[in-house]
């Protein structure tokens, strides 16, 4: 590699291979998420999307491939020293504190966080997804719209570069997610590199610069969204003849 | 070389039985995911059934063997999964641990109770001492047997899980349990199938080693730890490394017999401890296991998040609890209320570990042992400097019994914990003095020690010494609210609901684990201390590895969320011995309740002390019920100061009092709600909106369940497009449900 690389990827990832057994879940997977941009990745149930996130975040070993953080080589690092260097992730199957409070579920994350690197506060964290008034009821007892987004101010009070968003707004209102892809749009504004897995294709496809497809554990396009609503492979393999129906 | 020879046969026969105990433990583990600390029990209660068939009533060998494997251990496995284990196996790590420590418990204590251990019970070889020459080296017919079965089960247990369709279900269960049950598997007859196998190999090695170590309660249930430091090197689920791991061990236990010498005192008892030490080893090179997410829950956990005038309160009244039991005990008896507040500073140091980290530890009395120990060597005439010390040291061997485990799974900190607990019972308890180069070194010394109460100006009678240990409890009380409001401890609560999610904030699990860990040895050495000072001379039983499990299985019972479960716990693990003074009959009640209490208890996380304070809630939202209640158990108090009220009706009048509050304010309170209109309903979305607005009604979860079959319930009895309704799952999947 010479220096002449692309200009600064928040996120790189290169020829990941994930193999459970006999099935090969990621198939040289690539992928690259840049400052400033939101990221799409879409594809149908199965096809790796969840996998990939946990192997940037650590909670899953490639048995190939490299993950880069700012131009860091952090494969072997563990999933703890990977948020320090700013990556911050939601689950797609709720991962919230339930023993905790939703003000403590957020403070737990910029406690972390402490003060070595600019972020928001807790407060701060929980206006911006508009849920203070949500702050002490029990993580576990929020309906999961709510918990989603109580998700997402966990993950940005942790100051993210990197913020892998896994299906954030399903189980959320057409109202919901209009504002919800505000706040996606204000924070990749602060200079963060977002990475969006969704299944409503409309909201991925107007709110991302880049969108990658996934299929059976392999990219199938990547580009535009002009560029991916024109791939026919894409077409044929998950947007169908009636494109922009979630799946 | 001769000796070499020999040693190797015999350890290659010890190794068999090791790998018979050891593959039924694997078995039970890998179809039904809960490892069952009670196969060691199950093994001597077969052994002493084989025992009372066969010399005590005279039956010919084979009919008492085949009676014992072929239908005692199978049906008492086939039990034990229907009455003990089914439905545990989506419940927390924790909760499903502390069952099977409970069954331990209770089957020791129900082997004590049938088998008391004032009879000499001679068990014999089979073919006594006869033997064959193979090399030129002795081999008794008995060893011979236990070879060749271990060799058969090896081949019997491959041709099960390979060869028929009910191994394959076996091993379709492990991986998801739902999912295979979907396709048309029926996991409830295989777990039932494993467990009646593991018991059976259970009861045939208890047989098989019963003529070495000796009919023994005891020694015979904790031959677990042996079995599983086999497993352990098939990481508990490899079949074929379980048994390299038990031949293993049986050459290392052969070969320490013979060649160790036995004139040095740190290596006299040496033997018993390698297992343990290759636990440990194995324990290092183990991959890290991947985090975890969520646990399925059935039960919502409550852990509140105390306040500090709440929780001021609640220390003013643990002191004032103190100061009026000071006031109305004997001298005697308060020695006997000191052991009791002893043991719940004891059982306190649960409360971080298990109650909010979700970790647990089957040594805490091993600690308390150390700290005990300490606290007599370097604490003479109480001084401060010797409890100090206590903590310190027994933090400081927490931490390296953690480290090993940090990176792994919840259950293998169980293991680790219970092998060390064995280490200290066998080798290290037992040990006489010693010295280590410059270092002398002495624990128990000859049996007992003297530890001497701490010395705190104005503290002299016994009385004095109750009121001082109430406060250090109430402080210690503090300090666990300071812990859980702190965010060490939203660390501990969010470690324990998803480690995974922790992770991926950027908090270092292990390092949480491992100060959760030492914290709470410390504690537990801190509070070991001060219970050595209550019992005056403490000996290597005060602390034995059967001491820590009540321990553990009573602060569960009494809720260990809270500081009021580690109280709860106190009371009965000093009070009920108290008991058996009074009415003997209860001894052998006593042996058997605190497992059948973990057994009931164990997977409701929130104990007693919740149920208590849900009883009582109501109360405070009546001001003139809570004063009336307040006031009557002060009267109580008063009559007893005055004499008036002593003994059992004092006992009774002061649960009574605060009870009949409650109730009357439950009443209060039901005919206040009954008075207002109906509460809206959950019909306030579209059913298909149901679960994504709004988190499903535990009636719709039911429902779903109901249709699929995941779950039994009675009634009603739902139909599937006219099919009969009442059958199971994976025939409701062929009828074509599917979610």
């Amino acid at each position: 590699m010479t220096a002449a690389t692309a200009p600064a990827a928040a996120l790189e990832v290169r020829d990941v291979v994930v193999r459970f057994g006999g099935h090969l879940a990621l198939d040289r997977v690539s992928l690259t998420a840049r400052p400033g941009e939101v990221t799409g990745l879409i594809g149908p149930n199965g096809a790796g999307k969840t996998t990939l996130f946990n192997v940037v975040t650590g909670l899953q070993a490639p048995q190939r491939g490299t993950v880069l953080l700012d131009g860091r080589d952090v494969t072997r690092l563990a999933p703890y020293r990977r948020a320090r260097r700013g990556l911050a992730r939601t689950f797609q199957r709720l991962e919230l504190f339930g023993l905790l409070t939703v003000a403590e579920n957020v403070e737990l994350a910029a406690s972390v966080r402490g003060r070595r690197r600019p972020g928001r506060s807790a407060d701060e964290a929980l206006e911006l997804v508009g849920l203070r008034d949500l702050a002490d009821v029990r993580a576990d007892e929020l309906p999961t719209g709510k918990a989603r987004l109580v998700e997402l101010a966990r993950a940005l009070a942790t100051g993210p570069r990197v913020l892998l968003l896994d299906e954030p707004a399903s189980g959320q209102s057409e109202a919901e997610t209009e504002e919800f892809r505000e706040v996606l749009l204000a924070v990749a504004g602060e200079g963060i590199a977002v990475v969006l897995v969704e299944h409503d294709v409309q909201l991925v496809m107007r709110t991302c610069s880049q969108v990658h497809v996934l299929d059976f554990g392999r990219v199938l396009a990547a580009g535009t969204p002009e560029e991916i609503r024109g791939n026919e492979a894409v077409i044929e393999a998950y947007l169908g003849a009636a494109p922009g129906v979630p799946a | 070389m001769d000796q070499f020879l020999q040693a190797t046969i015999t350890g290659i026969a010890t190794a068999a039985i090791l790998a018979v105990a050891a593959s039924g433990l694997v078995l039970t583990y890998t179809t039904t995911g809960i490892f069952n600390f009670a196969h060691g029990a199950i093994g001597m209660l077969g052994a002493f059934a084989y025992w009372q068939l066969r010399f005590d009533w005279g039956w010919p060998a084979p009919v008492a063997l085949l009676v014992v494997l072929g239908v005692l251990a199978p049906l008492l496995g086939v039990a034990i999964e229907l009455v003990v284990m089914r439905g545990l196996h989506d419940a927390p790590e924790a909760a499903r641990v502390v069952v099977s420590v409970g069954l331990l418990a209770a089957l020791l204590g129900l082997g004590l109770w049938v088998w008391p251990t004032d009879v000499a019970r001679p068990l014999t070889r089979f073919w006594g001492n006869e033997h064959i020459s193979v090399l030129g080296v002795r081999l008794t017919w008995h060893e011979v047997v236990a070879i060749l079965v271990a060799a058969g089960l090896a081949l019997g247990l491959r041709a099960l899980l390979y060869g028929t369709r009910a191994g394959l279900a076996m091993r379709a269960a492990v991986d998801d349990r739902a999912l295979s049950m979907l396709n048309g598997a029926r996991p409830h007859r295989s777990a039932v199938l494993a467990w009646a196998i593991g018991c059976t190999c259970a009861a045939l090695a208890g047989i098989l080693i019963s003529p070495a170590i000796g009919l023994m309660h005891v020694n015979l249930t904790l031959m677990i730890v042996n079995a599983y430091a086999a497993a352990m090197i098939g990481r508990l689920r490899n079949l074929p490394m379980t048994f390299a791991g038990a031949v293993a061990l049986g050459l290392l236990d052969a070969y320490a017999l013979t060649y160790l010498p036995t004139d040095s005192i740190l290596l006299a008892q040496f033997r018993f401890a390698i297992p343990v030490i290759l636990l440990f080893a194995v324990l290092l090179v183990l991959r890290q296991d991947r985090l975890r997410g969520h646990a399925a829950r059935s039960t919502r956990e409550v852990v509140p998040r105390p306040g500090w005038s709440g929780s001021l309160a609640t220390a003013a009244l643990f002191v004032a609890a103190g100061v009026v039991a000071a006031q109305i005990t004997s001298a005697p008896d308060a020695v006997a209320v000191q052991k009791i507040v002893a043991v719940a500073i004891i059982a306190l140091s649960l409360v971080p570990l298990v109650g909010f980290a979700g970790q647990l530890s089957l040594c805490q009395m091993s600690f308390a042992g150390i700290g005990a120990v300490v606290m007599a060597h370097h604490g003479h005439g109480g001084d401060p400097v010797g409890l100090l010390l206590a903590t310190v040291v027994a933090g400081a061997v927490g931490a390296l019994v953690a480290l090993p485990t940090v990176r792994l799974a919840g259950i293998y900190l169980a293991l680790a914990t219970a092998a060390f607990a064995m280490m200290l019972d066998l080798w290290i308890f037992g040990l006489r003095d010693f010295e280590v180069g410059p270092l002398s070194i002495s624990i128990f010394g000859t049996g007992s020690v003297a530890v001497d109460p701490i010395d705190v100006p104005g503290v002299d009678s016994a009385h004095d010494r109750l009121v001082f240990l109430s406060v250090v409890f109430a402080l210690l009380y503090l300090l666990v609210v300071a812990i859980r409001r702190s965010t060490f401890g939203q660390r501990l609560l969010a470690f324990k609901d998803s480690p995974a999610a922790s992770a991926t904030l950027g908090v270092n699990t292990m390092l949480v684990r491992l100060a959760v860990f030492t914290l709470s040895a410390a504690m537990a050495g801190f509070g070991g201390a001060l219970y050595g000072g209550t019992l005056g001379a403490v000996s290597a039983q005060n602390f034995a590895f059967a001491q820590s499990l009540p321990l553990l299985l009573l602060a569960v019972v009494g809720g260990i969320g809270t500081a009021a479960g580690a109280l709860v716990a106190g009371v009965l693990v000093g009070g009920l011995p108290l008991l058996v003074e009074v009415a003997p009959w209860f001894e052998n009640v006593n042996r058997v309740l605190p497992g059948t209490m973990g057994i009931a208890l164990g997977r409701n996380p929130n104990g007693i002390a919740h149920q208590i304070r849900v009883g009582l809630a109501p109360l405070r939202r009546q001001p003139a019920l809570l004063a009336g209640t307040v006031a009557g158990v002060a009267a109580v108090v008063g009559l007893r100061l005055a004499e008036v009220l002593t003994g059992t009706p004092f006992a009774l009048a002061l649960a009574a009092v605060p009870a009949a509050g409650g109730l009357a304010a439950q009443v209060l309170a039901a005919r206040r709600a009954a008075g207002a209109t109906a509460t809206e309903g959950p019909d306030d979305v579209p059913l298909e909106w149901a679960g994504i607005v709004r988190p499903f009604t535990a009636e719709e979860v039911a429902t779903m369940d109901r249709v699929l079959g995941l779950e039994r319930r009675p009634e009603p009895t739902p139909s599937l497009a006219g099919a009969p309704s009442g059958v199971s799952a994976p025939a409701r999947t062929a009828a074509g449900a599917g979610r």
